[in-house]
């Protein structure tokens, strides 16, 4: 069934002389040269005069906010490639909807978009707009616009849309180039210039000619001004990720507890180090030791988002019952391994009843707790700075009697690649608290 | 049946359920007896309370489980509750967090579209959306910022997808406007705000509940919105699919409220401890109005289905903008009503009621886990107290904390902010005392903090 037109029976709303009604017509033709289901073709615009258009189209429409109709429209191309999505934005869009013009380009993502530009917001009073040239009169550049307008077209085409044109609503193939912007896969930005006579004429006494002269007087040149062939974003990205459809999905590790452990009460333990020394590997590796001894565990982690400089403090709660609170108001045993750590568990150390472990550098730590020096010398073989965490943290769960060693061996085990160094480091760190 | 007791007076459970499944008293305690054997298989469990009741043909028996000894009420998230008393029950754990949970919940839910921008500490739901979604056959996209973000969901959703996006506070600012619209357009969506300690950027790593009235009013026009917030693990993977459901009933959007330490804060969760909920499918219409005003929301008219209107502007049934007063006003009638006049559907709190107590602690999200175990300690102490965990902060759960209310005198509200919550407990709880424990430091509140609030 062939369809004669897409307009509905309403009539436009444009100011007599506006230029807004006879690109819809242009639009009108270009769909009817291609025949377009209209339940396949949605029509996505935002606010200002250009924004009632798609009242005026017997297709499907999305009427949003302003300058974000790109957004609505990537998510309806991503969500259905196979329906044409016009966006029809005003010169307003492309200033307040700049980024999602920019990266509309950056993707490729097959929309087509059709810039109203009559260089004025004609909707709201006609204040000087992205595309207001240089020295215009609008209701906010009594003086003339003292900012130079932007070109869309360049932008968009060196930042990847597949088809650029600028023109005006007077262009006698305006429908033509239309098509050939919807029959390119990709981003097709169309920058259609015309008259708002309700504002920008009157302001700056400008007409039909003046409009054609001025993108040459800008230099802002008219035609097709880029083509080119890239992939198209939805369907690039579906096929990219039908590369992952076989892949396993994430799942979390599952722990069985089939040891034991007689803690009785519920133990804070806090390790405190810097960045890059693997604390919070090393303190997951105690939390699963103590799930599997048939504990609960809760792990709450502190550090600065520069995540490979400062400090890095990890609190885990070990506990005979379900941990509703994750955090604690003291530690009962405190780990310190390094100067940027110890800084950050300063605050803890003077009211500290239960056990402080450091390495030999902190032996004089001041604190109300017992301090044990676990001395990474101490052990049979050199502890790499990387295990360090580790070894200190089984050395003092273990001296402590809140694990067994039997539970670190199997947490560690778990994890295949790194089993090796692991078992090394509980080893040293056992060595280093005498206990093993 | 005469019963020996072991030298330390406990029996061993296989002992007993055997003896109990040779002898039944009757059929209920046969099947007692087979659960005990189910459950029991990883604990050691001192039973003879049990047995001498259950000998005595008396009501079903109190337990006590060596891991459980403070006997906390059952709340259903952490174990299953069996006379009374909370046992662990599960043979496997997992040690995860809040996002874990969150994205998984949305996967089981269907959810086949995600759109979000980098922001700590909510970027761990992003990464694992953008990893996981290609699996299933959905999309995941990293947006050029917060605002494309949610209104490439909004657009998805219209095509047919269901869509999440999940970000925090500042993030939460960047979404104002087109809450607003998904209210206006009645788009099903769901938005995780994981919170952090602002105003402004404030503490990016840092817990806090300061969005509470964010979400609730953060777009023009003070219509009503949903919003839930789960206070453990197991909670953000069952209230997430929940918000979905209720996306699709109410054709809004629906927050889920969380923080940063349930997010990001590993803890021990059963691997049988995740409740799923029912997530209804989309209610479609091959034809008619996208819209209907009045009643309850009107099923979905989606792109490439047929020829579907969609607008943010005040519109009629037709979605044709209009400012006929008799049109908008019905239109805006409906979007507060289609949720109001169901509110019962959506509230949700959890009370755990001691009869004796006069003193009641309110909290929700990661802080109702402090108040809880509180209220554990509390109850060693010999102290009454009961709690109210609210988990749909919008609408509030009016009618469940009335009744929680009576016979209470002093209320005590606990929230990681300047005390936004309690304004609503205080509406609602007429000359009783209500009490802000409050912290904006970035710190937890710790259960001391709420047993300071009793005798």
């Amino acid at each position: 069934m062939t369809v004669d037109t897409y307009r509905n029976d309403s009539a436009y709303p444009f100011c007599p002389g506006c230029g807004h009604g006879s690109i819809l017509d242009a639009l009108n033709e270009a769909l009817l040269m291609q025949q377009i289901n209209p339940a396949k073709l949605v029509i996505v615009s935002d606010i200002g005069c250009s924004g009632l258009s798609d009242q005026y189209f017997g297709t499907s429409a999305f009427h949003g906010l302003h300058g974000r109709s790109l957004t609505y429209a990537t998510g309806i191309k991503l969500a259905r490639p196979d329906l044409h999505v016009v966006v029809i934005m005003g010169d307003g869009g492309t200033g307040i909807g700049g980024a999602h013009l920019l990266n509309a380009a950056r993707r490729n993502i097959g929309l087509t978009l059709l810039v109203f530009n009559n260089m004025n917001y004609g909707m709201t009073g006609g204040q000087h707009s992205t595309t207001t040239p240089f020295g215009s009169i609008t209701s906010t550049t009594p003086g003339g616009n003292l900012e130079h307008p932007l070109d869309i077209c360049a932008t968009v085409g060196v930042n990847g849309a597949a088809y650029v044109y600028r023109g005006t609503n007077f262009d006698k193939d305006l429908p033509e180039r239309i098509v050939e912007g919807m029959q390119t896969p990709g981003f097709a930005v169309l920058d259609i210039w015309d008259l708002c006579t309700a504002y920008f004429v009157p302001n700056n006494t400008f007409g039909k000619r003046s409009l054609i002269a001025a993108q040459e007087e800008l230099g802002l040149p008219a035609g097709v001004l880029y083509q080119r062939e890239a992939d198209e974003y939805a369907a690039a990205y579906r096929s990219a990720a039908e590369r992952l459809r076989n892949d396993r999905p994430r799942k979390t590790r599952a722990l069985v507890p089939e040891l034991t452990s007689s803690l009785d009460r519920t133990v804070n333990l806090m390790v405190a180090g810097s960045a890059g020394g693997k604390v919070r590997s090393a303190a997951k590796m105690i939390a699963e030791a103590a799930i599997r001894s048939n504990l609960y565990a809760a792990q709450r982690d502190d550090y600065p988002i520069t995540v490979k400089t400062g400090h890095s403090v990890s609190q885990v709660v070990l506990s005979p019952h379900p941990i509703d609170f994750p955090g604690m108001d003291e530690p009962d045993v405190l780990v310190i391994l390094s100067s940027e750590g110890l800084r950050k568990a300063a605050r803890y150390l003077g009211g500290m009843k239960g056990s402080v472990f450091v390495v030999p550098e902190f032996a004089g730590v001041e604190t109300g707790g017992t301090v044990t020096v676990l001395d990474p010398k101490s052990g049979p073989g050199r502890v790499a700075k990387s295990e360090l965490a580790l070894a200190v943290l089984a050395g003092a769960v273990v001296h402590e009697r809140l694990l067994e060693v039997e539970a670190l061996r199997k947490a560690v085990g778990a994890y295949p690649a790194f089993a090796e160094k692991n078992l090394a480091a509980i080893e040293a760190g056992l060595a280093m608290a005498g206990v093993s | 049946m005469p019963v020996e007791r072991r030298e330390d007076g406990a029996l061993g459970w296989c002992e007993i359920a055997e003896r109990l499944l040779a002898e039944p008293a009757s059929e209920a305690t046969h099947r007692e007896a087979e659960r005990y054997r189910e459950i029991l298989s990883v604990e050691h469990v001192i039973l003879w309370q049990m047995l001498s009741q259950a000998n005595q043909g008396g009501p079903p028996p109190r337990i006590q489980v060596r891991r459980n000894p403070q006997a906390r009420s059952a709340r259903g998230s952490q174990g299953v509750a069996l006379s009374g008393t909370t046992i662990p029950a599960m043979t496997a754990y997992e040690f995860t967090d809040g996002a874990t949970a969150i994205v998984r919940g949305a996967l089981d839910a269907g959810c086949d579209f995600f759109a979000g921008y980098p922001i700590t500490p909510a970027s761990q739901i992003l990464m694992m959306m953008m990893a996981e979604l290609p699996k299933v056959g959905g999309i995941a996209m990293q947006g050029e910022d917060e605002i494309a973000s949610i209104g490439m969901c909004i657009g998805a959703t219209m095509a047919g997808a269901r869509s999440m996006t999940a970000t925090s506070g500042p993030g939460i600012s960047l979404y104002s406007e087109n809450i607003g619209m998904a209210i206006m357009g009645e788009v099903p969506l769901v938005i995780v705000d994981v919170q952090r300690l602002g105003p402004s950027t404030g503490g990016a790593t840092t817990a806090a509940q300061g969005d509470v009235q964010f979400v609730r009013w953060g777009t023009g026009g003070g219509y009503p919105i949903i919003a839930l917030a789960p206070s453990t693990i197991a909670e953000c993977y069952t209230l997430t699919m929940k918000a979905f459901d209720l996306s699709e009933r109410f054709r809004c959007p629906v927050f889920l409220l969380t923080d940063k330490e349930l997010n990001l804060t590993r803890n021990t969760v059963a691997t049988d401890a995740y409740v799923e909920v029912p997530v209804r499918e989309r209610e479609l219409t091959g034809e008619g109005a996208p819209y209907r005003f009045g009643g309850d929301a009107a099923p979905m008219e989606l792109y490439g289905a047929g020829v579907v209107r969609f607008t943010g502007s005040s519109h009629d049934e037709e979605a044709i903008i209009s400012k006929d007063p008799a049109v908008v006003g019905r239109l805006n009638r409906h979007l507060r009503d289609k949720i109001m006049s169901h509110r019962e559907e959506i509230e949700l709190m959890q009370i755990d009621r001691d009869p004796e107590a006069t003193t009641l602690f309110v909290s929700y999200g990661i802080t109702a886990g402090a108040m809880r175990d509180a209220v554990a300690m509390a109850r060693v102490k010999g102290a009454h107290v009961s709690s109210v965990t609210v988990q749909s902060l919008w609408p509030i759960p009016e009618t469940g904390l009335r009744s929680a209310f009576e016979s209470i005198g002093r209320i005590v509200v606990g929230e990681l902010n300047p005390g936004l919550y309690l304004r609503e407990i205080e509406r609602i709880a007429e000359d009783r005392e209500v009490l802000g424990l409050n912290r904006i430091d970035g710190e937890l509140i710790s259960p001391v903090q709420f047993l300071e609030f009793l005798p």
